[in-house]
């Protein structure tokens, strides 16, 4: 990591070459999408300091590295496709055509197949990565937006904000075999460690909506009330969870603060102040780090998760919107 | 009672009739009926008017919006073993109403879509004899309708007057362009929407330095009431308002000042409950749908019917069991909430039963603000500081629930 990071400070030509050479380490990068500059901004881990843009086709959006982290997969909105960004080299080296306007999606534990919500159409697209084409189409309710596949390869779980449901997909018939009522304008989901909880983050709502995942019901509702926030600009969209599932961090958009829970008791231990329309969460790999994209503020909140306090804010372009880190 | 058949009869072509359902067997599920009311000589849809495109003004008949949302609603629909079935019926006078109303409850129609002048909005909400119909008001703005002429099954989407004109006072106020010139057209209509800026201006503190009376027409003997440059040259003030409900003389008042000053109201900066340009909050996405299925954008008055049938899909969602009483109850229930695409929450203010929304304030291709501008506060709900609070006014439906 030490010299991973020298590379890094000495020039980035340098640092691609650094990087080259340690194929499996991790790069240290912090990569911010940006809706309205069609970039993906890299930044260093440990600096702060930006790196450089890379170019993307229209309205990149959600992101997810590849198991091996050599690829960075980032839905493009209004260029109806997935960029597949090369980690190594730092630009894209293919747009997959996805159908309109992808929104978010989740790659199979398996690496065979990536599943991409198109919020236009009502669809879900399956697409296959090995013999790169799109294999299947799903509809869906309006506005699907997040999409989750189970670590067991079984089912993907689809939100959609129009219908206020989770829809659950049976990934071998490709039927939906569950519509899950949920709160209003559900967007994000997560599961616990032990995959017995699916979290589903209701932005018009408030809540989050806790689903038992073997009965599919809604089994509990988390609500949010930071000191001096009105209920109405509460709006939660992005979660993490700790890898010991103690502990999650839940983004409140307009409320401007994000919420850490603690997983067992589903009560809120602490809100932390961030920036203008909270957004994209993600931890480092230590999670001594979290950050988080503002929308509203156009910057990126880095927080100390021992001390539950921001330490950095640094610009991330016109409306960043979701935040991969790689260290 | 002949004429009632011979309307209805007579109508029977031009109504259409959609049928959404789930995959489960026809027989199985319950018909939820949605019935549109319009009036044939609404002047607010002459093709003279439509065809302008005036701002914050009707574009196109709402049958369109309703079939959309309930095409959205398929997923609730399917879940619950429920059909909605969407009857259009065009009025060819206001008064049979009195009639209608009370033959669509016999024939099991619950809920009633209203694209009526005020008159008929007031007129249709006397005729229901049914509490548990319930009649949304899509498209009238009178502010009387939420109050003296309230009643508790009339749900109003369409934001009062009143809510309009105190989302420009704030944004005037804001930037500090306090003295206004007015401009006002002479119909009843003009004279409510007058009366309600008066009562924005006061609220809001905002200085009415004159108020014009205008005449639409090139008459030289009326130059002084029909010529924007006469109307305006002597007057100092910040910013002109212009009255016109309905839009003709508005339009041309932008550019045609003597002055350099902005102009709102009726064109220029419009208040508006939708806009097509609004680009936050998953607005985008159901202009798309509305464009693609009407070929048009889609103003508020699209939205309001759009959102008529959300509210009434997302409540069967969340009952137990369908019953059209306790449907109504939950939608005016405080506790309610639905997303409209504009952000906030969206519910009813339970002592008029107006819906809390935020207001747009539009530009010809452009949402400029969104009001409540910041820094306009309210001590429980933001969105209460447009129209109407608690207390004020003359209908108080909550007292005693």
């Amino acid at each position: 990591m030490n010299k991973l990071v020298k590379c890094l400070q000495a020039s980035s030509l340098a640092a691609f070459l650094c990087l080259t050479a340690n194929a499996d380490a991790k790069t240290g990068y912090v990569f911010v999408s940006s809706e309205k500059d069609d970039v993906v901004t890299v930044f260093d881990a440990e600096t702060m300091n930006k790196l450089t843009e890379i170019k993307t086709r229209e309205r990149p959006r959600a992101m997810q590295l590849s198991n091996d982290g050599s690829l960075l997969y980032v839905a493009c909105g209004d260029g109806d496709t997935i960029d597949v960004i090369d980690v190594d080299k730092l630009r894209v080296k293919k747009s997959i055509e996805i159908g309109e306007d992808p929104d978010r999606f989740d790659i199979s534990p398996d690496e065979k197949y990536l599943y991409a919500s198109n919020e236009d159409d009502g669809l879900v697209t399956v697409y296959d990565l090995i013999k790169d084409e799109r294999v299947a189409e799903i509809e869906v309710g309006e506005e699907p937006e997040g999409v989750l596949v189970s670590p067991d390869n079984r089912v993907v779980y689809v939100t959609s904000e129009v219908a206020n449901m989770v829809h659950v997909i049976d990934i071998e018939t490709k039927a939906l075999v569950e519509n899950v009522v949920v709160g209003n304008r559900p967007r994000r989901m997560m599961l616990t460690q032990d995959l017995r909880e699916l979290w589903v983050s209701n932005e018009v709502g408030g809540t989050i909506s806790v689903l038992d995942t073997s009965t599919y019901q809604v089994t509990s509702e988390l609500s949010f009330a930071p000191k001096g926030i009105r209920p109405e600009n509460i709006s939660p969209v992005g979660m993490v969870m700790t890898k010991d599932g103690k502990r999650a961090y839940v983004t409140l958009g307009s409320a401007n603060h994000v919420a850490v829970v603690d997983t067992a008791s589903h009560t809120v231990l602490d809100y932390i102040l961030v920036g203008k329309r909270a957004w994209g969460v993600s931890l480092n790999s230590d999670e001594s780090k979290l950050y988080v994209t503002n929308g509203k503020s156009d910057d990126l909140a880095v927080i100390d998760t021992a001390r539950l306090k921001v330490i950095k804010s640094v610009p991330a372009g016109r409306v960043p919107h979701d935040v991969v880190v790689d260290d | 009672m002949t004429k009632l058949i011979h309307t209805i009869g007579g109508l029977f072509t031009a109504m259409a009739l959609f049928t959404l359902m789930g995959s489960a067997v026809a027989s199985d599920l319950t018909t939820v009926k949605i019935a549109l009311i319009e009036y044939k000589d609404d002047p607010r849809y002459t093709h003279n008017i439509m065809d302008a495109r005036y701002q914050a003004q009707p574009w196109g008949r709402l049958s369109e919006a309703l079939i959309l949302a309930i095409t959205e609603s398929r997923f609730a629909a399917q879940k619950k073993g429920v059909k909605f079935v969407l009857e259009r019926h065009e009025l060819d006078a206001l008064a049979d109403l009195s009639d209608l109303i009370p033959q669509l409850e016999q024939e099991g129609t619950s809920f009633f879509m209203l694209d009526l002048p005020g008159e008929g909005v007031r007129l249709a909400s006397t005729s229901a004899k049914l509490k548990t119909s319930t009649l949304f008001n899509l498209s009238a703005l009178d502010n009387s309708l939420r109050n003296e002429f309230c009643q508790s099954n009339l749900l109003h989407i369409a934001p009062s007057r009143l809510m309009l004109t105190d989302a420009i006072a704030q944004y005037l106020v804001s930037k500090k362009w306090n003295e206004v010139l007015v401009l006002y057209g002479k119909g009843q209509d003009d004279e409510a929407y007058l009366d309600s800026l008066k009562v924005s201006a006061k609220k809001f503190g905002l200085k009415l330095i004159a108020e014009k009376p205008f005449t639409l027409g090139n008459d030289p003997r009326q130059r002084y009431q029909n010529n924007i440059a006469l109307l305006t040259g002597k007057s100092n003030y910040d910013v002109l308002f212009v009255v016109d409900s309905a839009g003709e003389f508005a339009v041309d008042v932008p550019y045609a000042l003597l002055k350099p000053r902005p102009v709102v109201g009726s064109s220029g900066l419009v208040p508006d409950w939708w806009h097509w340009a609004w680009e936050r909050n998953g607005a985008p996405q159901v202009n798309k749908r509305f464009m693609k299925k009407a070929k048009r954008h889609m103003t508020g008055y699209d939205w309001s019917a759009w959102l008529a049938v959300k509210l009434i899909a997302e409540s069967i969602l969340r009952q137990e069991q369908l019953d059209t009483g306790l449907i109504q109850a939950d939608i005016k229930d405080a506790t309610f909430k639905i997303d409209g695409a504009k952000g906030y929450p969206l519910n009813f203010r339970t002592w008029n039963n107006q819906l809390r929304q935020p207001v747009f304030l539009t530009s010809l291709n452009r949402v400029i603000n969104r009001a409540p501008i910041e820094g306009f506060l309210h001590p429980t709900n933001n969105l209460d500081v447009l129209g109407n609070d608690k207390g004020e006014g003359s209908c108080h439906l909550s007292v005693g629930t």
